[in-house]
């Protein structure tokens, strides 16, 4: 049905009796429910959301990209604090956005619910008698026939095969036909409506179980195992997860492969792997199973899901003391430019070995710091840059720090970056600084060598878990299905009556029948008109009188 | 994976010829509607219409154009020469975009020019399909012809792209599916785009002089409704593949980049539209504009969002 509100049962005040507080209260709510429940609020939560989610597209989101919130921040300095407030750059996270959604949910619920259960009730009744006054209906038309009335209705029979149909007869001896079809429309709109709830509440889901993380991993056969939130560089879990329970399983990455076109824009990315599922690491197996994990192609293993979601360079540095010993740090480095020349910058950090002494330690720390380049190139102000993404002719512009790193004062460091404190406080301070290929070597004061040995290339992993999604996908096909069913089917009633004409019908011959034909298209108004003329033509040869409105 | 030049080339060769065939055909599908005579009767039409909201027949000026066969109006031969260059544009248009393909050897929607010249391909495709199934629409040819050549320019023009691969990330199967299913889904939605502007010019009589010669009220809502219901599910279909590939390449199925937004606002629009058909007092004006927003929301995702707000969709490239 089209109407837009229940039907509202009226009000009947029992006994006289002044409405008490409870009962306005519960008329209140009664009110409210319906008011909540009705077609127009779901129209206008509909739009809401509409013009909700569009701020989200247009001001920059803190979850998308962050630096594009600070941009904004730093262009409109007095609105950017307004918006912050208005939650205008987390709107998919922000409690207004949740009242619209869950309202439009509630509405849902109330407006489907009760008219699935009518709609139950209709479909086991019989369909509706016929209207004595058929020319009252939107389609009518009437004619006479030569047939006689059993001939008509067979033919009735006929055409209206697959309806849900009764017979009558009416007392003036006159035979009805009721007839209505479509009824799986209704369950088409049920079965979209619930599964939108069901949609919902897979999201709802993932966000309470699922967890993703950030892990950078060397390609040179360097392993991690996803068993505790420790392994990650950064992790985001779910409300519910306390990252106890991970999924256990391992990856090794044995090797990263990217093709780039000339111009640099990338062409393939892979990550050659073994990985150990849980299964393998319980039954204590040995072997790692071979795999690849490309763009558009990640590992699934544990109901996790493994990414490559970037890649970058980790140097490698030997530092020879004046005593003859030597350490060789390769931390990963950073790629810091926007346009993808993968030029990168970070810190190796290094401990003179056997020195214990407290106050021997804070002075003799060495950290690389400095710029990297894959393809090294030195623009018009001597500065390095980096013309390739590709490790062509590797270039390292560095500073070498010595001094205290800070290590030892219990906070936590980026491995990326020197404590900022530390220089400022005069504690930490450069010793030499030199432009390094491949096999160079800078020479501190104290006779330190420190020498470039190599590139190992790392990529960077994100593990993502979400229980809901399967649940989501499955939902939004049902949702489809529905849908397609509820907007192809036509819910359609169409009534005959067929009354024999040698009585007072109007063809006046005797042994033909005189045919009436109505029809009410049901919930959509759009094109019953021609296929009621068709059947109108099929039933009746010589219509008499029609209308159409 | 290298570009065929020569096979390239014909492709926007076709590409051109189409844009021609598209313009002459909007030279008579307009001299159509500047000849086409309109009884008295039908000049209230309108206003009939609009009292009963009922399903039922068009009462349009059917005889102008259908039954009466010997006279067979000039509007209704310029109608017919629209038509049959519609069709022809059609052809050469689907010819330019399997060359594309060829050309570049990969399928043939892998950044604006080629989507959008796809979604034109759609809409024409749409339009005749209706109007061979209900010739009385085809005066408001121009109408649909006008849009849909406009974007055809602004596709040969500031979106052109030369033929070449494709970043990795574009290098899927779910191409096909996805950007094929949204493609047809946005193509067909420009239709009842348009019919709900016509449907809102006729209703209101404004502009009078346009109005007048429309098809009649009833036609176009019936119209908007039908490709709409068809639509909007292949639209959802769409967005829910774009989820599938987005879960395989991005590392989540569902993370509110902008286009994916955009998408999302669009289609709660054409589900208001849905429910507005239903809900007392919304049925006729306010669904049309409602249906009319859709489809803006539909064009500001291609344009705006693709060359203004930068996102993860952003790489399918100007
Ligand atoms: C997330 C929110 C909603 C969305 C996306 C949505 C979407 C749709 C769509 C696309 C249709 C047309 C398909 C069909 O006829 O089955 C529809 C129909 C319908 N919706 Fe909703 N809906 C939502 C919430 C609601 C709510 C809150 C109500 C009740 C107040 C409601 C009641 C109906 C009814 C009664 C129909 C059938 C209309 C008819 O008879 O033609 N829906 N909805």
């Amino acid at each position: 049905m089209t109407t837009s509100a229940p039907p509202a049962p009226p009000d009947t005040p029992s006994g006289g009796s002044r409405p008490g507080p409870v009962r306005t209260v519960l008329a209140f709510l009664r009110n409210t429910w319906r008011g909540l429940t009705s077609m127009r609020t779901a129209l206008v939560l509909l739009f809401l959301l509409a013009l909700a989610a569009m701020p989200g597209a247009l001001l920059p989101q803190r979850s998308l990209n962050e630096f594009l919130v600070d941009d904004f921040y730093a262009d409109h300095p007095t609105a950017a604090p307004i918006v912050e407030a208005l939650g205008g750059f987390e709107v998919f996270a922000s409690p207004w956005f949740a009242a619209i959604y869950l309202l439009l949910m509630i509405s849902l619920v109330g407006c489907v619910l009760p008219r699935s259960l009518e709609y139950w009730h209709s479909m086991r009744a019989a369909p509706v008698a016929t209207p004595r006054n058929l020319s009252r209906l939107p389609h009518h038309a009437a004619g006479g026939s030569t047939d006689d009335p059993d001939a008509v209705l067979a033919r009735v029979r006929g055409a209206l095969r697959g309806w849900r149909r009764v017979e009558r007869t009416e007392p003036g001896g006159a035979t009805t036909v009721s007839a209505e079809r479509g009824y799986l429309r209704e369950t088409g709109n049920l079965v979209f409506h619930l599964s939108l709830i069901g949609i919902l509440l897979g999201l709802a889901g993932g966000k309470m179980y699922g967890y993703e993380g950030d892990v950078i991993v060397r390609a040179d056969g360097t392993e991690f195992c996803n068993s505790s939130i420790l392994g990650y560089d950064t992790f985001r879990a779910g409300l519910r997860v306390d990252g106890t329970d991970l999924h256990d399983f391992c990856v090794r990455v044995d090797r990263f492969d990217g093709s780039w076109l000339p111009n640099g824009q990338p062409a393939t990315f892979g990550a050659q792997i073994g990985y150990q599922s849980g299964e393998d690491l319980a039954a204590g197996e040995e072997t790692w199973r071979p795999d690849e994990i490309e763009v558009n192609h990640p590992l699934r293993t544990d109901g996790d899901r493994v990414y490559l979601t970037g890649y970058g360079y980790a140097p490698e540095f030997t530092v020879t003391w004046p005593d003859g010993q030597s350490r060789t740090g390769d931390i990963q480095w950073r790629p810091v430019d926007q346009d993808g020349t993968q030029l990168s910058e970070g810190a190796t950090k290094f401990e003179r070995p056997g020195v214990t002494d407290p106050e021997a330690r804070r002075t003799s720390q060495l950290a690389v710091t400095g710029t990297f380049a894959p393809t090294g190139a030195v623009d018009p102000e001597g500065n390095l840059v980096s013309t390739h993404p590709d490790l062509r002719s590797p270039v390292a512009d560095v500073v070498v720090m010595r001094g205290d790193l800070g290590i030892d004062d219990g906070r936590g460091q980026s491995i990326f970056t020197v404590d900022q404190q530390k220089i400022d406080d005069g504690e930490l301070r450069a010793a030499a600084e030199s432009r390094l290929g491949i096999g160079d070597t800078v020479t501190l004061d104290d006779g330190t060598v420190v020498r470039f040995d190599g590139v190992t290339p790392w990529v960077n992993l994100q593990v993502g878990h979400d229980p809901g999604q399967v649940w989501v996908l499955a939902f939004s096909i049902i949702m489809v299905a529905g849908l397609a069913l509820s907007l192809t089917i036509t819910r359609r009633r169409f009534w005959v009556r067929v009354t024999p004409a040698d009585g007072d019908g109007p063809s006046g011959t005797s042994g033909g029948s005189r045919v009436e034909l109505g029809g009410l298209a049901r919930t959509d108004r759009a094109g019953y008109g021609e296929e009621f003329d068709r059947l109108t033509e099929l039933l009746a040869p010589r219509p008499t009188d029609k209308k159409d409105g | 994976m290298l570009v065929d030049p020569i096979t390239s080339m014909w492709s926007d060769r076709l590409f051109q010829a189409t844009l021609v065939v598209l313009l002459l055909a909007m030279v008579f599908t307009s001299l159509e509607y500047a000849s086409r005579r309109v009884s008295k009767a039908a000049r209230k039409e309108p206003a009939a219409v609009g009292a009963a909201a009922g399903d039922g027949a068009t009462a349009e000026t059917v005889e102008a154009d259908g039954d009466a066969r010997p006279a067979r109006t000039r509007a209704d031969r310029y109608g017919r020469v629209g038509v049959s260059l519609m069709l022809l544009a059609l052809l050469l248009h689907a010819g330019s975009i399997v060359l594309r393909g060829m050309a570049t050897y990969r399928w043939p929607l892998g950044n604006m020019y080629e989507f959008t010249s796809a979604l034109c391909l759609m809409a024409v495709g749409a339009w005749l399909v209706l109007v061979y199934r209900h010739p009385v629409l085809r005066p408001a040819g121009v109408f649909v012809l006008t849009p849909i050549v406009l974007l055809m320019f602004v596709t040969g023009t500031v979106l052109y792209a030369e033929a070449a691969p494709v970043v990795p990330a574009l290098q899927s199967y779910w191409i096909i599916i996805h950007v094929t299913t949204i493609t047809i889904g946005s193509g067909m939605l420009l239709v009842p785009g348009v019919a709900s502007l016509l449907f809102l010019m006729k209703r209101n009589e404004r502009p009078a002089a346009l109005a007048a010669k429309l098809p009649g009220a009833e036609a176009l809502d019936r119209l908007a409704y039908r490709v709409t219901v068809l639509a909007f599910p292949l639209y959802t279909f769409g967005i829910i593949t774009g989820a599938v590939w987005a879960e395989a390449a991005w590392g989540r199925f569902w993370g509110w980049d902008p286009k994916e937004t955009v998408a999302f606002v669009a289609w709660v629009l054409y589900a208001a539209y849905l429910h507005a058909r239903a809900t007392a007092g919304w049925r006729t004006s306010r669904a049309a504009w409602i249906n009319t927003a859709g489809f803006a929301t539909i064009v500001f995702n291609l344009f705006f969002i693709n060359m203004v707000v930068a996102g993860l969709h952003s790489y399918a490239g100007v």
